[in-house]
């Protein structure tokens, strides 16, 4: 059964009354209008118990009708699409929305948890650090999984968000923050001088506190109609600027969908906007703060502009019978509308003691104000009943019967955006909050968030603002325009006032239960600065970032150091002004769209032929092949043997290629390498080791000398953007006086290593125009040739420790050369093989790869001491030789191999080397590790002490974290050939 | 996020730049000690205040540039090419 709108007022609102909207809460059925958010739509008929409190599980109502709701917490949606602690009181209304309270078991209404209050007073501030710290061990099994099960607010969705989301980059004269009198102002003083403006507000209707006076709802609307005339403004609403960074970029977050049920087809649920604005008018309005009583936290207890907002904008009655408390004159203006709407203002409870103009208002209305009192409890628990108060200083109290306290301490500028830019705030006495300081951005700030109060005052304050920036940028002469006429002026001076001093839980924090007693002990035991006991308390970080009540855990702390507030400071206000969701940050770069994927010129014949892929880096690389689409060593072994046996392809596409060409080229490669290229004779390649100035093994790879004064480079997969970077830093901010210039031709090579005895054989049956004969073209030569009629550049250099070929060709051709080479193996066994055969060749010949060049390792350690050339300057030369790195017992690479023949006990990457099976003194460590087709048995690299001094030595490989022992025999890494005949064969 | 106004490429998003390091550091001469050597590598200072540093525009030019950036405020006094004398201001 629907719950009927028991509390809508018979008319007024901005809600659309034609329409109605079905949506559920806790599985009830519920309607609402147009117009309406899930709270005022949960208020319409008379909910008042929302959630439940973080630490005691108390029951939370409604406490504001904005962005700061502290308490109205929900989980909005079902299933993938399912988005906690979402603010009900900006949550728009829209037909079939369901929602959930959240932090309760087994319901909201009887929550078990809600014992803690019971013994709250074993639960205080720093409660957690001090009961939880001992013995370690309980921490992860015991206390984290209690403690996550009774604290703690929504679920996050489980599965993947089915909705998408993007980024958008804009630029623009003029940003303005904000909608009410002096955002639109702003925004129509600029856009007429002719600035391009973004105007940019979180709600879905634009006008911010206009909404609320309907006399002035001419202004708002004919102000909406000449911003939407001019072509270069951009009216953002439902967009909430969350973050103001250096440079003037700000960060906004727009809802475009979060008000239907589902977004359109193709249509994203939120956008990102990222907004470099040349000046920026921040007319964020201000946020009415609460005073700290016993019990302030009870379901009707709200903030006077709240209960106003209800009324005027959604025409909701938030109660029946109010008692205003407050220490202001703005917050008579709630019980004037209240009191207007019918509801009964039963008093006003006024801190101060001397009369005011406002009191006399009241009065003629017949509503009682107190004045020099205050309220010092509450009465009743998940709903209202009454209220004690008393007088400021005295004892005596008194009852008075309500279902709804309206609870106004002044007004905190909206100042967090400009929190952001570094700029420090200034406190103003007259306001008792603290007001924008002096800008250090393109920005100022206008209307209430700077302070200024009423409508007609806040949209001059806006024109100016507006006039300024646009006149910064040399925009001037914009047509005037009408201002609001003028509204009754009030005095928007506050008598400072932030806490009744009385028995029971008064509370600072409303979601994390942060009360003002928490405060005192945090002060008591030393932690006195506000950044610490915000943390020690965990006041002000909740969802809403101490926006609602942070200043009342100032005053409380002041109070206790015996310091002013603005002494005390406020905690640093950061990034996000309100909660943004991921899937808006990760926009369009989710699942495979969060990098690029890098596919090889031969990709698809991979694909075709069963390649086994694997990502590596950017890069999709196969990593073996079978149709069978089966699993472990099996493809990988025969691949590999067709390799040592026979003959094998593989695409080595993917390697990175750095073409160097001109004059000082040689000298270029003789400073970049540790060994010499100025000497290479044109037609020939030479492996080349490359090291970081620190002395550390940075890449290597073999580089060709093509003619006279160019040069083709290979480097590594993984380090050829970093080897160019390198490349380009040294030339242009070291030896800018080189004549040399290099670019990348990784992308525009097809290249395949062809593999194994019989691969003279295989490509004697495709290559034409140069002899392949060992005379004519022997190890580390470099020719051209034509393979089925496309140039190709066959380089003979090996990898895998056979005689190889790797044949390059420009990409558009590999797979017709790959297609060509493989036709003219078959005769000899040909197979193509992936990265894992690739990997294995590479250790049993004891090449060197991504693990043992871990940026911890030097030539030396790696057995390349001679390729350290002993004259001349080059990158790393000199660190590479410090004492240190010359100490014989650093790791240094050795072969390993399991002592059993058979495939028995494996031996893994990571194991660490020692010499007693139990021993836990480690010698050193696997690096990379293989079966082996050559000798049959597990055998590998491996840094070890001594290393090179060790070879013979039977040791143990251990892994503990498998109970694995296995014993080893040190040996030269080059398991396969060692004397090299095979690769000059 | 800085914008930095590449002077090849005019105003670019700080996305597009990698940062260098101290770019006051210089690579001693092939024949210089190890003390000099590693003071270049290892010995950087961590000043408050401006601070001249490399940022290279990978996305861009490629260029390497020389950015005079404050460390506290963010704020980009200039940006020059590899090969330009600058002068950062006192602290």
């Amino acid at each position: 059964m629907t719950q009927p709108q028991t509390h809508r007022l018979a008319y007024g609102g901005r809600i659309d009354r034609s329409r109605t909207l079905r949506f559920t809460f806790d599985g009830r059925a519920y309607e609402g209008h147009p117009g309406d958010t899930l709270a005022s739509a949960l208020m319409a008929s008379g909910e008042r118990l929302i959630g439940r409190s973080f630490k005691y599980h108390r029951p939370r109502g409604i406490v504001t009708a904005g962005p700061e709701e502290p308490c109205a917490l929900v989980e909005l949606r079902t299933g993938a699409c399912r988005e906690p602690n979402t603010r009900a009181t900006v949550a728009e209304l829209y037909d079939g929305l369901e929602a959930n309270s959240q932090n309760r078991w087994p319901s909201l209404a009887l929550d078990i948890s809600a014992i803690n209050q019971l013994v709250g007073r074993f639960l205080p501030a720093g409660f957690y650090y001090k009961t939880f710290m001992w013995p370690a061990s309980f921490w992860e099994k015991v206390y984290e999984p209690i403690i996550r099960r009774a604290a703690g607010l929504g679920r996050a969705a489980t599965a993947t968000d089915p909705d998408e989301y993007e980024s958008i980059q804009a630029h623009c004269d003029v940003l303005v923050v904000g909608s009410g009198a002096a955002g639109l102002a702003a925004a129509r003083a600029a856009g007429a001088a002719g600035a391009r403006v973004i105007l940019a507000d979180q709600d879905f209707e634009l006008g911010g506190g206009l909404l609320l006076e309907p006399e002035q709802e001419p202004w708002r609307q004919g102000m909406l109609a000449a911003l939407s005339g001019m072509p270069e403004v951009r009216l953002l609403p439902r967009t909430t600027v969350f973050g103001f960074y250096e440079h003037d970029v700000l960060g906004a977050v727009e809802r475009v969908s979060d008000h239907l049920p589902v977004p359109p087809e193709h249509g994203v649920r939120q956008r990102v906007w990222t907004i470099r604005a040349r000046q920026t008018v921040l007319a964020t309005g201000s946020t009415e703060r609460p005073i700290a009583f016993p019990n302030n936290d009870r379901p009707g207890v709200m903030l006077a502009s709240a209960a106003m907002t209800y009324v005027r904008r959604f025409g909701v009655r938030p109660g029946e019978r109010a008692v205003i408390f407050a220490n202001n004159d703005i917050a008579y203006n709630a019980a004037f509308a209240l009191h207007d709407a019918g509801i009964a203002v039963a008093a006003i409870v006024d801190v101060r003691k001397k009369d005011s103009k406002r009191a006399a208002a009241a009065a003629d209305r017949g509503i009682a104000v107190k004045l020099g009192s205050v309220i010092s409890d509450v009465k009743g628990s998940r709903d209202i009943h009454g209220i004690s108060f008393r007088s400021v200083n005295g004892t005596a109290e008194r009852v008075l019967d309500a279902d709804l306290v309206c609870v106004s301490g002044g007004w905190n500028p909206a100042v967090h955006l400009q929190s952001h830019t570094r700029a420090r705030l200034t406190w103003d006495n007259d306001l008792a909050a603290f007001l924008p300081g002096k800008p250090v951005q393109a920005e100022r700030s206008a209307g209430s968030a700077a302070g200024v109060f009423g409508i007609a005052r806040c949209a001059a304050d806006g024109a100016k603002a507006g006039l300024e920036a646009a006149a910064a940028l040399g925009f001037r002469d914009g047509a005037a325009f009408e201002l609001p006429m003028p509204d009754a002026e009030i005095d928007p001076k506050v008598k400072p006032f932030w806490e009744v001093k009385a028995k029971g839980k008064a509370f600072v924090d409303l979601q994390n239960d942060v009360t003002t007693d928490d405060i005192r002990l945090a002060h008591r035991e030393g932690y006195t600065h506000i950044e610490h006991a915000k943390r020690y308390t965990t006041h002000s970080m909740a969802t809403d970032q101490g926006r609602f009540s942070g200043i009342l855990g100032t005053a409380v702390l002041a109070e206790a150091r015996g310091e002013t507030i603005e002494k005390v400071g406020v905690p640093t206000f950061r990034p996000y002004v309100t909660p943004v969701t991921w899937g808006a940050m990760a926009g369009r770069h989710a699942g495979h769209h969060l990098q690029p994927v890098r596919r090889t010129p031969l990709h698809h014949w991979h694909v075709r032929n069963h390649g086994i892929f694997l990502e590596t880096g950017l890069w999709m690389r196969p990593l073996y092949y079978s149709a069978t689409r089966e699993t472990g060593w099996d493809p990988i072994l025969k691949e590999a043997r067709a390799v040592r046996q026979a003959v094998g392809i593989c695409d080595v596409s993917t390697l990175g290629k750095i073409d160097i060409q001109g004059r000082d080229a040689g000298m270029f490669m003789d400073r970049l390498y540790t060994n010499t290229f100025s000497t290479l004779a044109v037609g020939k390649a030479r492996y080349g080791l490359m090291l970081r100035e620190d002395g550390m093994v940075f890449d290597d790879g073999t580089t060709s000398r093509l003619s006279e004064n160019r040069y083709l480079m290979t480097t590594t997969t993984a380090k050829a953007a970093e080897v160019l970077a390198h490349m380009e830093f040294y030339h242009q901010t070291v030896w800018p006086d080189l004549d040399v210039r290099y670019c990348t031709v990784t992308d525009q090579w097809a290249q395949m290593s062809v593999a194994g005895p019989k691969t003279r054989l295989a490509l004697q049956g495709c290559v034409e125009g140069l002899d392949l004969s060992n005379e004519a073209f022997p190890f580390m030569g470099v020719g051209d040739a034509t393979i089925a009629g496309c140039p190709v550049r066959i380089y003979r250099v090996s990898f895998s420790g056979e005689m190889a070929y790797e044949v390059a060709t420009p990409a558009g051709y590999g797979e017709r050369v790959w297609e060509a080479i493989l036709e003219a193996g078959k005769p000899h066994g040909i197979l193509p093989y992936g990265l894992e055969a690739l990997g294995l060749l590479r250790i049993e010949k004891g090449h060197v790869a991504g693990p043992e060049l871990n940026g911890q390792t030097t030539a030396r350690d790696l057995g390349f001491d001679k390729m350290m050339k002993k004259k001349g300057d080059f990158i790393g030369r000199v660190n590479g030789e410090r004492p240190r790195l010359m100490d014989s017992d650093r790791p240094r690479l050795v072969g390993i191999r399991a002592v059993d023949p058979s495939f028995e006990k494996r031996l893994r990457g990571g194991a660490h080397i020692v010499d007693r099976p139990n021993s836990k003194a480690s010698l050193g460590w696997a690096t990379s590790i293989t079966r082996s087709v050559e000798l049959e048995r597990w055998l590998g690299l491996a840094m070890v002490r001594n290393g090179p001094d060790r070879i013979g030595q039977r040791l143990y490989a251990t892994y503990p974290l498998k109970n694995e022992v296995v014993e080893i025999e040190i040996c030269s890494p080059h398991h396969v050939d060692p004397e090299n005949l095979r690769v000059r064969a | 996020m800085l914008r930095i106004d590449c002077p090849w490429c005019g105003t670019r998003d700080e996305a597009e730049f990698k940062y260098g390091g101290d770019a006051t550091a210089k690579r001693p001469p092939a024949e210089g000690d190890g003390a000099a050597f590693y003071e270049f590598v290892y010995d950087r200072g961590n000043p408050k205040g401006w601070h001249q540093e490399w940022w290279h525009h990978v996305a861009g030019c490629r260029q390497w540039l020389k950015v005079v950036r404050h460390t506290v405020t963010h704020e980009i006094r200039s940006v020059a090419k590899a090969t330009d004398d600058v002068t950062v201001p006192p602290a």
